[in-house]
């Protein structure tokens, strides 16, 4: 018995993203038959797969004790490989294959408006939160804006300016609560806020930015709108890098 | 043949992200910027010139297909690796600076839509 399982398991870990493959297809499978019989195709079996993506990412931190949650644990790093930017910004663009021109060039300028107003608004409601917990200074203040942009601008702007390992950790982790909220929350809000057409998306895609949380969202939501909203999202990383450390830096110095 | 919608989609994606490189460069900051979004459009203007000047065989055609079949999967690997315990344990102040900024932003999606439709109205 040992030997079959001990080369079971070598087998398993010398073929990791094959082994990566198979459990997501198993984890997918689920989270469809979870859709169609627990909840009648209410919840859509990607919105659930994607929700028990996180959860077990929550469980893998816990007992792998690493940070790239379940890809920790032993047999499942392949999943690190399969889920990695690599393979996720490889399938973004396949996805953009049959996609809608005239859509993205009717949507052209306000969704390169979207991104702006994306970045600034979510910088200022997280220099806001900042200066509400008793931060006082202006490298702190946009640094934690900066994380409320996404979980890269955050470390660019507090390496940029200077800010303390403390600060840089806190922006990161509220561009990650940032990016699994907007995975989990889109499903449930898009109909109230209209997230039913390319136009829409391209716009959710320039205000949320987060590459990873809009690839998840609209998965969750309706797949034909990822390529809209991935579109204008991949943009605003770069933007964020740009007018955080610059720009909105100096209106927070101005200010305090 | 298959390998040639993959090496195609490679093109694409490798061109895009040197040229995000490149432009983020160019502007000083330390990103990609638009690397994705700029393979996308390559491969948008050349799935809608297709139809007019040039057509990529159904088999071309099911080498990009495939991959973008496997984005969901793909996605729910990516959930799967999050830090998710860094997200969550790292106190209040990263958690309502994430939660505020998502629902900000999610409260300005309807606003500018109407305005984008609007504006394409009066043109």
């Amino acid at each position: 018995m040992g030997v079959i399982s001990d080369t079971f398991t070598a087998v398993l870990t010398k073929n990791s993203l094959v082994t990566a493959f198979a459990f997501v297809g198993i984890l997918v499978w689920v989270s469809y038959r979870i859709s169609d019989k627990l909840t009648r195709g209410h919840i859509h079996g990607s919105a659930i797969a994607i929700t028990l993506g996180l959860a077990l990412a929550y469980v893998g931190g816990v007992t792998g004790g690493g940070d790239k949650g379940i890809a920790d644990v032993g047999l499942l790093g392949g999943v690190g490989i399969m889920g990695g930017a690599m393979f996720r910004d490889f399938a973004i663009v396949a996805t953009a294959f049959g996609a809608d021109l005239d859509a993205l060039k009717k949507a052209g300028f306000v969704g390169a408006f979207s991104i702006v107003i994306g970045v600034v608004l979510s910088f200022i409601v997280g220099a806001a939160v900042a200066v509400a917990f008793g931060y006082t200074d202006a490298v702190s203040i946009s640094t934690i804006g900066a994380g409320a942009a996404t979980y890269i601008v955050g470390p660019v702007t507090g390496t940029a300016l200077g800010a303390g390992s403390d600060v840089i950790a806190l922006s990161i982790a509220a561009g990650l609560t940032k990016s699994v909220l907007v995975m989990v929350g889109t499903p449930i809000v898009a109909s109230r806020i209209g997230l039913n057409n390319p136009h829409s998306a391209l716009i959710y895609g320039g205000l949320m930015g987060t590459t990873s949380g809009v690839a998840g969202g609209l998965a969750a939501t309706d797949p034909k709108l990822v390529p809209y909203g991935a579109m204008t999202a991949t943009f605003y990383t770069g933007v964020g890098c740009l007018l955080a450390p610059s720009v909105l830096f100096l209106c927070v110095s101005a200010l305090v | 043949m298959v390998i040639y919608g993959v090496a195609l989609l490679s093109f694409c994606m490798l061109i895009g992200v040197f040229l995000g490189d490149i432009l983020g460069e160019l502007i000083g900051v330390q990103a990609n910027v638009g690397g994705v979004g700029i393979a996308m459009l390559m491969l948008i203007m050349l799935s809608n010139l297709s139809h007019r000047k040039f057509t990529l065989r159904p088999m071309t055609e099911s080498g990009i297909g495939f991959w973008s079949a496997m984005y969901i999967p793909i996605v729910v690997a990516m959930a799967a690796k999050q830090n998710v315990i860094a997200a969550v344990s790292s106190g209040w102040l990263a958690v309502i600076a994430g939660v505020a900024a998502v629902a900000a932003s999610f409260a300005m999606i309807p606003v500018l839509a109407r305005f984008g439709k609007g504006h394409g109205r009066d043109q």
